[in-house]
């Protein structure tokens, strides 16, 4: 079987790998994620109480609070931020909270988005390996 | 597909400057970060503003608190006069409550961090309320999401929907990338919400524009919305209401109302003359069905009443102090309200902030109950007219919530039991 290729944008380019967690829904850092965990903790979102620590998270765009950045800035420092977040949207919310991880940490993690066609098509629980151009590789 | 870099990006002279470190290390970090995330924005230059309101200051761990001393270490100084959200813990109050010297001294280092860099200790949510205050068609960089809904839509004022981090560093620079809703062209109505059959009895309820506010912020999605129909002229304090509900339950950084916020005197307008991308009828039954969704308790039990997300007004202690007066709180009912500095003294002159008090009220400054961890555990079950309060606090703060009227937060603190009048809603 050939390897299903995704090319999306690079947004903040970077390496990383791990099962995919999927949803539709936006979401919001702030009171959406534990970063003393990775959980994720918004009671409205269908993915309360998954943990995505490691993950792939594929969100369309963050929601809500303006604090979603420092809430993953945090979660970069304790070693419990997905390993790269793929969206629909040249999100600046994630986008920075990657680049001051860079700055304060040197750890960044991709963030790349899809057109939402291909945003479609991913699925909770397949293996992707992301490359700093902005393929996603289904493993 | 185009990339962010494949974007012509052109930096002036000055800018070129603070990246090249000539105005010092601190405009250069600021600098540094401000161009990649102009990459990320396909920003083609960037542009001056004259305000900013500072997000950051929220203390959520060691990386906020590293992140600002790094700034403050490196001598950071605010280009514009710039205000400060909210932070951490009530510096004065908050041996009073579950706040852990730890946290205590952590928070109140990263707000120390950011005095020190010349913004306005302001310390909160509301700065539209103070002497802060921009105009309408000033360019701002606002952080802090019912900030930024308000500055934008009710003012007029223009600001991007800015991110914790990002702030402080248009700030230290004056700068911030052109694009999004700095710009005139992208402030355009994309959806229209049309409001079907709503009496103006319901629209004159206080707890109208928050209930609307939670349901519009669902379904704009990305969309700027354009909400038609409304036929009462709102108190400042409601669309307040109204814009950080639906910056909690949606990303909604403009909206426009026709006949009340200014970029939209009609229809046409709001729309820039265009079509809207979308319609979308908004019933009586959808209403319900939002005010339903703010309620996470089932009984009646109450532990406490919180009010003041975003913080109290003025004109909401001169609200509240005709309904408590006179009246006393349940002693096992605690019943906060969470304001600034300035609108304390402002109420305390006023004449208004004695009855409250003397009610069984507790007023915390500077936080909130849901940025300072300050609630004992036993603390389960919540009561609230703020939809911001009532859509966070289930998920940070673990406990239970029910929505309602200012008058019925006040009989249910005096009840020691939720009590609501539904008449209104039930028979609209």
């Amino acid at each position: 079987m050939a390897e299903r290729l995704i090319a999306g944008r690079v947004v903040v380019a970077g390496r990383a790998e791990g099962e995919a967690l999927v949803t539709s829904e936006p979401l919001s850092f702030w009171g959406g994620y534990d970063f003393h965990t990775g959980e994720i903790i918004d009671r409205h979102h269908p993915l309360a109480g998954v943990r995505a620590a490691g993950r792939v998270l594929a969100v369309p765009f963050s929601k809500g609070s303006s604090t979603t950045t420092a809430v993953l800035l945090e979660a970069v420092r304790a070693g419990t931020a997905p390993a790269a977040i793929l969206t629909t949207d040249a999100d600046s919310f994630f986008a920075l909270a990657s680049i001051v991880a860079d700055v304060m940490y040197s750890k960044s993690f991709p963030v790349i988005a899809l057109q939402p066609a291909d945003f479609a098509t991913l699925r909770t629980g397949e293996r992707l390996s992301i490359t700093p151009d902005g393929i996603i590789h289904g493993l | 597909m185009t990339t962010a870099t494949d974007n012509q990006f052109v930096l002036s002279d000055r800018d070129r400057e603070m990246l090249d470190g000539r105005h010092g290390p601190a405009p250069q970090l600021a600098m540094s970060i401000l161009v990649r995330m102009a990459g990320v924005y396909g920003a083609r230059e960037l542009m001056d503003i004259s305000q900013a309101h500072i997000d950051s200051t929220i203390y959520l761990g060691d990386a906020t608190l590293e992140f600002a001393e790094r700034l403050a270490s490196l001598g950071a100084r605010v280009a514009v006069p710039t205000s400060l959200n909210v932070s951490g813990v009530d510096e004065c109050g908050w041996k009073d409550w579950a706040v852990s010297p730890e946290w205590a001294a952590k928070a109140a280092r990263q707000m120390l961090a950011y005095e020190r860099m010349g913004a306005v200790p302001t310390w909160t949510c509301a700065p539209y309320q103070t002497h802060m205050r921009p105009a309408r068609g000033q360019q701002i960089a606002w952080g802090e999401s019912n900030a930024i809904a308000f500055a934008n839509s009710v003012i007029g004022a223009r600001t991007e929907r800015y991110p914790d981090l990002l702030d402080i560093c248009c700030a230290i620079t004056g700068r911030v990338p052109a694009v999004g809703l700095h710009l005139q062209e992208n402030r355009a109505g994309q959806q229209l919400l049309r409001l079907r059959d709503i009496p103006p009895s319901l629209q004159r309820d206080d707890q109208f524009f928050a209930v609307l506010g939670h349901l519009v912020g669902k379904l704009a999605e990305e969309l700027i919305p354009v909400i038609d129909g409304i036929v009462v002229a709102p108190p400042e304090d409601h669309l307040k209401a109204f814009a950080a509900a639906a910056a909690s339950s949606g990303r909604v950084a403009l909206f426009h109302m026709v006949g009340v916020t200014p970029e939209a005197p009609t229809l046409d307008a709001a729309f820039h003359g265009r079509q809207p991308a979308q319609t979308i009828d908004i019933t009586v039954a959808d209403l319900r069905a939002a005010r339903r969704e703010l309620t996470t308790a089932d009984g009646r039990e109450l532990d406490m009443v919180i009010l003041g997300s975003p913080h109290f007004s003025l004109a909401e202690f001169r609200t509240l102090a005709p309904l408590v007066e006179g009246r006393r709180a349940h002693p096992r009912v605690k019943f906060l309200v969470t304001s600034s500095r300035l609108m304390k003294e402002d109420a305390d002159r006023a004449g208004v902030l004695a009855p409250i008090v003397a009610f069984g009220a507790q007023i915390t400054l500077d936080t909130c109950i849901l940025a300072s961890p300050m609630l004992p555990p036993e603390i389960r079950t919540l009561m609230t007219n703020s939809a911001k309060y009532a859509y966070y606090a289930p998920s940070l703060l673990n406990t239970r919530v029910t929505f309602g009227s200012l008058a019925d937060c006040v009989d249910s603190a005096i009840a020691g039991r939720v009590v609501r009048d539904e008449s209104l809603w039930q028979s609209a």
